[in-house]
């Protein structure tokens, strides 16, 4: 009877030390509450929309809707994790740079414009290209000069929102075109948000980029030793350079979506602390903040699990300006749980309760 | 306590986790005495100088001071106000504030500061002591030489009756030396005892009175200067009595295929920014060659230069008789060159990463960012060193971390042979690792050899050494100073080598 309990216990340990638990456990957990609280959370509704077309609708739509969006940054945000040891604070201000030169190119600098001045795919593209250069700019200053992370990035945190605005020249041009809008809402005749599946085009490309390139090695290498991974051939600093750059990436697709949802762009509070949620999302997902060994699926689970959250405080009538302060809970249990000395205390309190056991075996 | 004895500590004990760092060290330094404390890194002398300033507690021991008797020294603030100062080799001034700023800071007169008054005095200071400074300079505006005797002055004007210099020479050039060896006398007129820590030889044969030796964390002895040749110092320092003649050739076959002899690699005034002089150097196919000295004499700068692992200044580089620039460590995988680092912790492990990852790493880099290796082929790689070189490991999936020193670098050693290198750098690869796996590492070089790879084979114990390489180059100082082969290779030869001078 004891071994057999000692055997449930190592397959919980062996359970609860894996990468994925702490995400799953608390996707349960708020799954669990909802439940408790409205099963009608769990309701999804066909509804018509603005355009006249039948699309599902629900928490859980919203749900995928707008994880989709922070998985995409999640991506990013955990290679900048793993490669620098530090995060990039200003997602959220490049999102509104690169969305601002995609307005542009697409309203060529009109604010009203009756028809889309150049093709959509060409606006994505500069955008794609904007995203990546603010990426370049922050790999930079941290992979050749050094500079911490955060510091570097805070630059752009600052400064970014200005430089959007600046793009447009103040102004808020409006997209004619209705076809714009479908890559934040709805495909006609496609019930389910068109961010899904720009979500998972992103997660195959990234999982393809990871089977078919060292990508996932290199940075891991980078990030745990850069001084062995030097001496083994790869380069650091262009290791550490890539990881912004394609975090830039990500933040153009962001930017696409995130523009389309309102076909114009508000400058100042467009994907504000997105970046904190994909920090989050990260951390959520188990992946050390210091960098090093990362799981990108973990990171990407995570996000989901950050917008089930956030959707879950909405139904409990949370002021969406308190949000943040429900947020810093969870941030503050999580970050206590997996610093190393929590788990020392955690460990001593387990021996504690044990000896007991051991002398009884 | 005799008169003239200013410091006595006696019976110093310190443990670090797994590592006995003092045992039972007994130190004494008199009146106006330069007292040189000598031996190789890990000897234990910055931990002596450390629990003496209050950095480390002492685990057992007593240290006595003139005029005070037993002292405890809990801080480096209780050592300062028992007079016993220390200048390191890094300048820990602030370099943005005037000499006099610097000379008086933190020291506490009052709200009100006199800094006429100070500016003053520390003139005098200077002067008196024949520093080229003056009060009013902003720090930075100094030499690196003139900032240390900034730092000693300070030290001085603090009624500083111990005075540690660690190190204080390695960033300096002779002039700057001989300055600084200058004021060391004049301290020693005024009666300042003063403990000189030191790398260079000639430098503590020019200056000091007295020598103390330490090795593995023990007491050697303490010698007059002039009972104390050089050869003798080396020898003391590394452990090995003059008389032992002992050499122990190993038996193992030579290289004899029909490109013996063909110099593989070749480096002609090759020089890097680790601060070694420009040095020749060659290898054979098959051959296997050391570079010799004390630690910190450049021997692992000169390998380090050989890889490109640090920056390239100069030189020529060729590879089988073709010249090639080799400035960056893929650079020198490309062109077969291999090298197992000397610090495995920093240079060498990736810590959180598999033994798999760990072994094919190397490899893999070569082949290509866009051609990651299949998982079952990593896996044959892994398994297959993991059994040649009887690594211990529960799987290839366990993080190489968990592996014990002696099997991290066993790891380490086939992330390298898996590249199958025509040349192979060994710095200290036996160092902490159990006896059993150094003579397996000594067997493996000579047989890597024998089947034709060329290997430099680094190790702080010369046993080793000469067990292992035909050839043998001497370090002192940073530069090459000789070079040993056939007959030469002899304990006795490689001390007086090494010492040099007399």
């Amino acid at each position: 009877m004891t071994k057999n309990k000692g055997n449930v216990l190592g397959v919980i340990k062996t359970i609860a030390s894996h990468q994925l638990f702490i995400p799953l456990l608390a996707l349960v957990l708020l799954a669990v509450v909802n439940l408790v609280n409205d099963p009608s959370f769990f309701e999804i509704k066909d509804v018509t929309n603005n355009a006249g077309y039948i699309v599902k609708s629900g928490a859980l739509i919203t749900i995928l809707d707008y994880g989709s969006e922070l998985a995409i940054l999640a991506i990013g945000m955990t290679l900048v994790t793993a490669a620098s040891g530090g995060q990039d604070i200003s997602v959220g201000a490049t999102i509104a740079i690169a969305g601002s030169a995609m307005l542009r190119v697409l309203c060529g600098g009109n604010s009203r414009p009756e028809t889309i001045q150049a093709p959509i795919i060409v606006a994505f593209l500069v955008a794609c290209i904007v995203g990546m250069l603010c990426g370049a700019f922050n790999g930079m200053l941290v992979s050749i000069f050094k500079i911490q992370p955060m510091i570097a990035t805070l630059i752009l945190f600052t400064a970014g929102r200005s430089i959007a605005a600046w793009i447009n020249n103040n102004e808020l041009p409006i997209v004619p075109d209705p076809k714009f809008a479908y890559f934040g809402g709805f495909i006609p005749g496609i019930p389910i948000p068109t961010t899904v599946f720009i979500a998972a085009i992103c997660i195959i490309i990234i999982a393809i980029v990871l089977k078919f390139t060292n990508l996932g090695l290199y940075t891991q290498a980078v990030g745990i030793n850069e001084s062995s991974s030097r001496l083994n051939g790869i380069n650091p600093t262009f290791i550490k350079f890539l990881s912004f750059v394609i975090l830039g990436l990500c933040v153009a697709v962001a930017a696409l979506i995130k523009v389309s949802r309102l076909s114009t762009i508000n400058y100042s509070v467009i994907a504000k602390d997105i970046e904190m949620d994909a920090i989050l999302a990260v951390a959520l997902g188990g992946n050390a903040l210091s960098g090093g060994k990362f799981n990108i699926w973990a990171s990407i689970l995570g996000a989901y699990v950050i917008q089930f959250l956030t959707t879950t405080l909405y139904k409990f009538n949370v002021p969406s300006d308190a949000l943040a302060a429900y947020k810093a809970v969870v941030v503050i249990i999580l970050v206590v749980f997996s610093a190393p000395k929590a788990r020392e205390y955690m460990e001593m309190f387990v021996k504690k309760l044990n000896p007991v056991r051991k002398e009884a075996a | 306590m005799n008169e003239t004895t200013l410091l006595k500590m006696r019976g110093i004990d310190k443990s670090f986790p797994g590592v006995r760092a003092l045992q039972k060290v007994d130190f004494t330094l008199n009146k106006g005495e330069i007292h040189a404390l000598m031996g190789e890194n890990g000897a234990g002398k910055s931990t002596l100088i450390k629990v003496l300033t209050g950095v480390y507690p002492k685990d057992a021991g007593t240290i006595e001071l003139e005029g005070a008797g037993e002292v405890a020294i809990h801080s480096p603030q209780d050592a300062q106000n028992l007079g016993i100062s220390t200048v390191y080799q890094e300048i820990t001034l602030c370099p943005n504030l005037t000499v006099a700023e610097n000379m008086f800071i933190g020291r506490g007169q009052g709200v009100l500061t006199n800094w006429k008054q100070i500016n003053a005095d520390a003139d005098k200071l200077l002067q008196s002591l024949d520093i080229p400074a003056r009060a009013t300079q902003q720090l930075s505006n100094c030499s690196i030489a003139v900032q240390q005797m900034v730092a000693i002055a300070r030290a001085v004007d603090m009624d500083c009756k111990v005075l540690i210099l660690d190190e204080p020479t390695s960033s300096l050039d002779e002039q700057e030396v001989e300055k600084l060896f200058g004021l060391m006398r004049d301290l020693k007129e005024m009666g300042v005892g003063i403990i000189f820590v030191t790398h260079f030889l000639d430098q503590v044969y020019e200056v000091c009175d007295k020598i103390t030796v330490l090795r593995d964390g023990q007491l050697v002895g303490e010698y007059e200067i002039k009972d104390l040749p050089r050869v003798q110092l080396v020898a003391k320092m590394l452990g090995k009595e003059m008389d032992d003649l002992s050499d122990i050739k190993g038996e193992s076959d030579e290289y004899k295929g029909n490109d013996a002899g063909e110099i593989v690699f070749e480096a002609e005034g090759l020089q890097s920014d680790a601060g070694i002089k420009p040095f020749d150097f060659h290898i054979k196919k098959g051959e296997v060659n050391g570079f010799t000295g004390l630690l910190g004499s450049g021997r692992s700068e000169c390998v380090r230069a050989i890889f490109g692992a640090d920056r390239i200044l100069g030189g020529k580089v060729k590879v089988h008789g073709k010249e090639v620039k080799i400035n960056k460590p893929i650079d020198a995988m490309k062109n077969g060159i291999a090298y197992l680092p000397e610090d495995r912790k920093i240079d060498g492990i990736i810590g959180d990463l598999s033994v798999r990852d760990n072994i094919i790493l190397a490899l893999q880099v070569m082949k290509g960012f866009f051609k990651p290796f299949t998982k079952a082929q990593a896996k044959a790689f892994a398994d297959e060193y993991i059994d040649k070189l009887n690594i211990k490991t529960a799987s290839a999936d366990k993080p190489i971390k968990a592996l014990s020193g002696g099997n991290q670098q066993k790891v380490i050693l086939a992330r390298w042979l898996l590249m199958h290198p025509e040349y192979l750098i060994l710095d200290e690869p036996t160092r902490g690792i159990d006896v059993g796996t150094k003579v397996a590492i000594q067997k493996l070089v000579l047989e890597l050899a024998s089947e034709g790879m060329s290997v430099t084979f680094i190790s702080s114990e010369t046993d080793e050494m000469l067990r292992t390489c035909s050839r043998l180059v001497v370090m002192r100082d940073r530069k090459v100073v000789g070079e040993l082969s056939g007959d030469d290779l002899t304990q006795n030869k490689i001390m007086a080598t090494i010492a040099g001078g007399e």
